[in-house]
């Protein structure tokens, strides 16, 4: 299978409306560089449902669909089938949501229409919080994170859903992380979902939120880059819901990670021992699923 | 071709012949049949479709949303709860402008659980940008659905084609199904207005500030008021190829009636009955079935109301703390017109209970023994 030549400029227009230094900004640059015009977008409730643009403008190059908060697995099928009936096979349905719009309240159908093997590309970008509405709790805030639902001595003491297993565990063709950070493998990822035609493809991005973190705008990159480096996010992909490759991830301590962000200053030496020794724990499970997709290899 | 068809089937043929590329639904009974042979149709290869089975109403509602912005033509099917869950859509087909048709199997809503007639769950969308018809039996179920999809395509804007549970959907009557090249001369294919697409690329449903919100509103009900117009459009070539017509109601024996009965649904069926049976013993009495509710036809209603000397409005749903909500809406329009007779609101059949001759004959002697209504509603029937 080839892949689609880079698209001859950035697909999207200067002048989007997100906070200085948005991940999520920086991911739609990156992601639609690789996957070109031929693309659709699914939108739901989400900052990119504002960082879009207005009535009567739009920040994008390629037609938008815009949803309602639960449905972006739902309306991309229905766009999807709208498509397969005008005979159109070239158009990359591409969903872009939050992590609210996607392990939340658009759970649902989202696990729909994967379980249907729809044939799109869905990609979270997640900042790990509702940031749009002002920095609330979702379940992709990691354990020990200040949000504005949990404040101060409340702050979150759930582990964070761990998203790309869930998709696996749906079979789907291609379910993988990808970091601004790393824009290389990020855009292989991207080229390589759009080539997998017929079936659903999962990506979840990781976008740091300077706004909702609170760190400085221009740390944005360094700490998506800390995150995996730490181990906090690792890059891999899972295809066929059981064959896991590994691209990169670190030994750097979680503290490194940790102590250069607003979210997680007031946690304890303590804290940060629980969060390394969950991180030692996922580490393991991610190795032992490598190992044994290997070992089917 | 005369068939005996069920009404869920008569629903079912409609959407074949007018050739829908994308449709979705999730199951509910009594909704269920219709989208049974919809994905039959698809499966046998006699519909050239997509059948989506999502995971929710709300997805169902989502996906069709979803392949109408692609530019096709979409139905879905529902029915109380599956309605409600579906109500934050039903908002954005609208608003979206998209010309999506739904069949909604008027069922009650719980607790406690009830899968029989009432027509709280429709009415309680009302609200919601959706043009509502509501049909009387399995010819007229048919005839409707097909001109639903003209009807919204010529105003964009979403139908609800409304069915009684069990009394109409599971009822089975001798139907005339057309041939497909007359449902074809009626109904050209889908030209849509808007869609996705790279000529002319856009961003649909996308935020809508202060400055243009209220605009966009305000097109919406330009687009309503652009509906008695495109029906009775509709109506005429719908007409001219099959030879029947509806109208946005229908006045039995009303020109010399003293006081008028409102039905809606298969009530109207029985409603003729008991009107034939009244006026054989003398009785000035008629029946005005109401069959668009949204946009209310305000005029046709004053016109044919406004001459009587009371009015009885029968409502199967309720809405708690007001009154029926056919007959507010019917209090509503006669208010600004030049004659307002007593609107006597009347509540019976909720939750599958029967709307029986003897029923209507209660509400008609009700009505003609008391001078104005002793309350907004009399609920009919009880135990």
């Amino acid at each position: 299978m080839t892949e689609p030549a880079p698209a001859p400029q950035d697909l999207m227009h200067p002048g989007h409306v997100g906070c200085p230094g948005c991940g999520a900004a920086v991911a739609m640059k990156f992601a639609m560089r690789a996957l070109g015009e031929k693309t659709m977008l699914v939108i739901p409730a989400c900052c990119w449902a504002i960082i879009a643009g207005p009535h009567p403008q739009t920040a994008l190059k390629v037609p938008v669909l815009h949803t309602a908060f639960a449905t972006a697995g739902a309306a991309a099928s229905g766009l999807r089938a709208a498509l397969d009936r005008r005979g159109d096979n070239e158009t990359v349905v591409t969903v872009w949501a939050g992590d609210g719009g996607t392990f939340d309240i658009g759970f649902q159908s989202l696990s729909g229409a994967v379980e249907r093997n729809e044939d799109f590309l869905y990609v979270c970008y997640d900042n790990e919080a509702y940031m749009n509405t002002g920095v609330q709790r979702s379940s992709a805030t990691p354990f020990g994170t200040r949000t504005t639902t949990t404040p101060g001595k409340g702050w979150k003491a759930q582990r964070k859903k761990n998203i790309v297993e869930a998709l696996a565990a749906h079979r789907i063709p291609y379910a993988a992380t990808a970091s601004i950070a790393y824009p290389d493998d990020m855009m292989r990822k991207f080229r390589k979902a759009r080539s997998m035609k017929g079936g659903s493809r999962f990506i979840h991005v990781y976008a740091t939120c300077p706004t909702g973190w609170r760190v400085p705008s221009e740390m944005t990159v360094a700490v998506a880059r800390l995150a995996v480096q730490a181990n906090i996010f690792p890059l891999y992909e899972v295809e066929d819901g059981v064959r896991y490759t590994l691209n990169a991830s670190g030994d750097r301590p979680a503290a490194d990670y940790l102590q250069v962000q607003g979210r997680f200053k007031h946690l304890t030496p303590s804290d940060i021992e629980a969060i390394q020794a969950m991180v030692d724990e996922d580490r393991a499970l991610l190795r032992r699923k490598i190992e044994m997709s290997r070992g089917e290899g | 071709m005369k068939a005996v068809l069920e009404g869920s089937h008569a629903v079912s043929e409609a959407v074949r012949m007018a050739r829908v590329a994308v449709m979705s639904a999730y199951p509910i009974t009594p909704q269920t049949h219709i989208v049974e042979a919809l994905s039959e149709y698809c499966a046998d290869g006699t519909m050239d479709a997509r059948f989506i089975c999502v995971e929710s109403e709300h997805s169902a509602m989502a996906a069709v949303i979803g392949a109408a912005s692609g530019g096709v033509r979409t139905f879905t099917a529902t029915s109380s709860h599956g309605l409600a869950l579906m109500h934050e859509l039903l908002h954005w087909a609208s608003a979206a402008r998209l010309p999506i048709v739904m069949a909604e199997v008027n069922r009650a809503l719980g607790p406690g659980w009830n899968i029989w007639m009432d027509q709280t769950d429709s009415l309680a969308q009302r609200d919601t940008g959706w043009i509502q018809l509501y049909c009387e039996d399995g010819q007229e179920a048919l005839d409707t659905t097909l001109q639903a999809f003209r009807l919204a395509e010529a105003v964009n804007l979403p139908v609800m084609v409304v069915l009684d549970a069990f009394f109409l959907s599971h009822t089975y009557e001798p139907v005339d199904v057309p041939d497909q090249a007359a449902v074809d001369r009626f109904l050209p294919p889908l030209d849509p207005r808007i869609k996705l697409d790279y000529g002319d690329i856009c961003a649909m449903s996308q935020m809508a500030p202060p400055g243009v919100y209220m605009e966009m509103r305000r097109d919406i009900q330009k687009g309503f008021e652009r509906v008695p117009g495109a029906f009775a459009e509709t109506e005429a070539a719908f007409a001219d190829v099959f030879g029947r017509g509806y109208g946005v109601m229908e006045a039995v024996a009303c020109d010399d009636a003293e006081t008028i009965l409102v039905l809606t649904g298969t009530a109207a069926g029985t409603g003729r009955q008991v009107i034939d049976a009244l006026r054989a013993e003398g009785e000035k009495v008629g029946m005005l079935k109401l069959k668009m509710f949204r946009p209310f036809p305000v005029r046709e209603i004053r016109s044919v109301l406004g001459g009587a000397q009371k009015v009885a409005v029968v409502d199967r749903n309720f809405s708690f703390g007001a009154s029926g909500i056919f007959a507010q809406e019917i209090r509503a329009a006669l208010y600004n017109g030049k004659s307002h007779p007593p609107v006597f609101g009347y509540i019976a059949g909720l939750g599958g209970r029967d709307v029986t001759v003897d029923t209507l004959e209660t509400i008609y002697r009700m009505t003609r023994e008391r001078e104005t209504p002793e309350a907004e509603s009399v609920w009919v029937g009880l135990n």
